[in-house]
């Protein structure tokens, strides 16, 4: 019943237009906001990309202050060693970072959480092998209580 | 027909994917606006700590003014009318019908009716008559001006050094000279001092307008802590010039969470530390000075009452030794969007865990309540001793007085009963059931109920040299 109107081209061309100007504005606002809230610095080394969304602030002006400020980064010891790992990671926290920060509702003596702290836990035994080494087969008597190097060294990367 | 139909599919298709296409579009646009927005605020929030709205003097007395420059402290600051009870504190709002002479429509637990032991204490004084859970400081001018124990005693305008925001009144009072002010206002009537008195605490009082830099306005303190310092031999101490700004953070909470008593006919408000700031220092100053606050209706002992030192509590616990002061628990840093301020719901830390005690402490909150309750329950248990040796002390003394000991006979047990009694009002009257020093309210506690139960050897034994003389 339907009658195709005259010229078959002309709501295409329409619907053409609409549809670049609509993806257009996405892709160039988005871009704009990305550039904006300096997203490509994330995916640099650079611990001060760590504290541009300001909650990081107290950890960043601990770090400088630390031991391990000439050694290593953020990234040394809050993403896995391998390249795929660490992208993932920063990724998953990248993300989960911008919402709550963005929504609100998260504790101001922000915690890290358990999956996390296994990755930092990890960094500390692959700079420190051989003294974890030398201390692990001393207490071999104990084999399945692994010491945690973080429960007494949890300041020498940031105070706060 | 099945040309038709087919044709007619693939439009529909090809439509919806248009729809789908452009609506996606849209959400992506308006998800990227919105968070564009939301970094721009961030980021000039970060930039702009605050926006000067209105000029503040030394002479802008309402906080309201203040809250236009500074919202969200002033935000914080309202909030203090919260009632929210903790174990061991906080108040609870018990519903009141209002009177005309008392409009209050909400008032806390009665401490005097929780522990009608707490009446035998002070028997013959006003906290025998009203006496209640302290509430927020949104209230400490009104439940001052209206408690019950106003109309038992006609009390001295000093009060209102801490019941009330008095920069402002005592600087037009002694003509821009705060002492001068603050000397004239101890002279007169509680009610006559009110009058010139309009806000209770505010900003002015433990701010400077012009660098937002804290400092004391109380001349209670300022003498006060001048005369600990000279204690120590630190002579002219000048505490807003020469106190460090984490010594401040507890200062100006000092200025009233303190013991204190009125000195002479002037009224004069003294905080008694020229000998130091534990209790057998201020207790020896007391009797030094032969002060006493009331005489006991049912012993006759010149007893004294112990108010509120939480300054002095604090200073012997580990917090103070570790340099922690009043403002870093009770009120943290806390963030608002890109900024971080300090929380001016000042409350108890209890009610903010994460905040107050988790900066420094790494548990988890559960944890470090349950360790505040134990202090506190260990801290109350004792005190529950002491109050019961105490009780025991003043039922002997009545009694051998009706049996018609002489006032000499009963001198040393009624020196004991002042001493046992003021050792447990610091433990009780303090805000913290032992919290800001565990070991020391432990301490103090202890010699309580040792004062107590000597007063009753005293009594058995006939022994009559008392130590101080007030206690007649």
């Amino acid at each position: 019943m339907f009658r195709r109107p005259e010229n078959s081209m002309r709501p295409q061309t329409i619907q053409g237009i609409l549809l670049g100007v609509v993806i257009g504005m996405a892709v160039g606002i988005g871009a704009y906001t990305f550039a904006y809230a300096k997203g490509w610095s994330y995916l640099t080394d650079d611990p001060a990309a760590c504290a541009n969304c300001h909650v990081m602030q107290e950890q960043f002006d601990g770090w400088v202050h630390s031991s391990h400020r000439a050694v290593a980064t953020c990234n040394s010891c809050h993403t896995p060693a391998n390249f795929i790992g660490k992208y993932l990671t920063k990724a998953s926290n990248g993300f989960w970072h911008s919402f709550f920060f963005t929504t609100g509702g998260y504790e101001d003596n922000i915690q890290i959480k358990p999956h996390s702290r296994a990755i930092t836990e990890q960094a500390c035994r692959t700079c420190h092998r051989e003294i974890v080494d030398a201390i692990e087969a001393s207490h071999a008597a104990a084999p399945t209580s692994q010491l945690a190097c973080l429960s007494c060294h949890d300041s020498v990367g940031h105070l706060q | 027909m099945a040309e038709i139909s087919a044709n007619d599919v693939s439009a529909r298709r090809r439509r919806r994917l248009f729809f789908g296409i452009v609506g996606a579009a849209i959400v992506v646009t308006i998800v990227a606006v919105g968070l564009l927005m939301n970094i721009f605020e961030r980021k000039q929030e970060a930039r702009n700590p605050f926006y000067r709205v209105v000029e503040l003097t030394d002479d802008t007395e309402d906080p309201a003014v203040w809250g236009k420059n500074f919202p969200l402290q002033y935000d914080d600051y309202k909030r203090t009318v919260d009632q929210v009870r903790t174990r061991f504190g906080g108040s609870e709002a018990l519903p009141r019908m209002p009177t005309k002479v008392d409009p209050r429509s909400t008032l806390s637990q009665s401490k005097i009716e929780e522990d009608p032991r707490l009446k035998v204490m002070w028997a013959g004084y006003a906290f025998a008559k009203d006496f209640r859970e302290e509430r927020g400081h949104a209230y400490m001018l009104d439940d001052q001006t209206l408690t019950e124990r106003q109309q038992v005693v006609k009390q001295p305008g000093t009060c209102i050094q801490c019941h009330g925001s008095v920069y402002v009144p005592y600087k037009k009072a002694g003509d821009g000279d705060i002492i001068k002010g603050f000397e004239k206002l101890n002279q007169m009537p509680f009610f006559e001092a009110r009058k010139l008195v309009s806000h209770p605490v505010a900003c002015i009082d433990c701010h400077d307008s012009g660098t937002m830099q804290l400092r004391v306005t109380r001349p209670g303190f300022i003498e006060g802590i001048r005369a600990f310092k000279a204690s120590q031999g630190i002579q002219n101490y000048d505490v807003n010039k020469q106190a460090t700004r984490q010594q401040m953070r507890a200062y100006v909470c000092g200025q009233c969470h303190v013991e204190y008593y009125f000195k002479g006919a002037e009224k004069r408000l003294v905080y008694p530390w020229a000998k130091g700031l534990k209790v057998e220092e201020i207790q020896a100053y007391f009797d030094e000075a032969q002060f006493k606050d009331w005489t006991h209706a049912e012993t006759g002992a010149g007893v004294l009452k112990a108010q509120h030192p939480e300054f002095e509590m604090w200073s012997q616990g580990i917090h103070a030794r570790s340099g922690v002061t009043c403002a870093d628990c009770h009120m943290p840093y806390k963030r608002e969007g890109a900024l971080k301020i300090s929380d001016h719901h000042v409350r108890s830390p209890v009610l903010n865990i994460n905040r107050a005690c988790q900066t420094c402490h790494k548990w988890p909150e559960e944890e470090l309540k349950a360790r505040i309750e134990t202090i506190q329950e260990r801290t109350f248990k004792l005190r529950n001793v002491a109050m019961d040796a105490l009780m025991d002390l003043i039922k002997d003394l009545k009694g051998a007085k009706g049996a018609g000991k002489s006032d000499k006979e009963l001198a040393a047990a009624q020196d004991f009963q002042r001493k046992a009694q003021f050792y447990l009002d610091f433990v009780e009257a303090e805000n913290s059931t032992g919290f800001h020093a565990p070991q020391e309210s432990a301490r103090i506690l202890g010699e309580s109920v040792d004062f107590s139960r000597k007063g009753q050897i005293a009594l058995r034994d006939g022994r009559n040299e008392s130590k101080s003389a007030v206690a007649k």
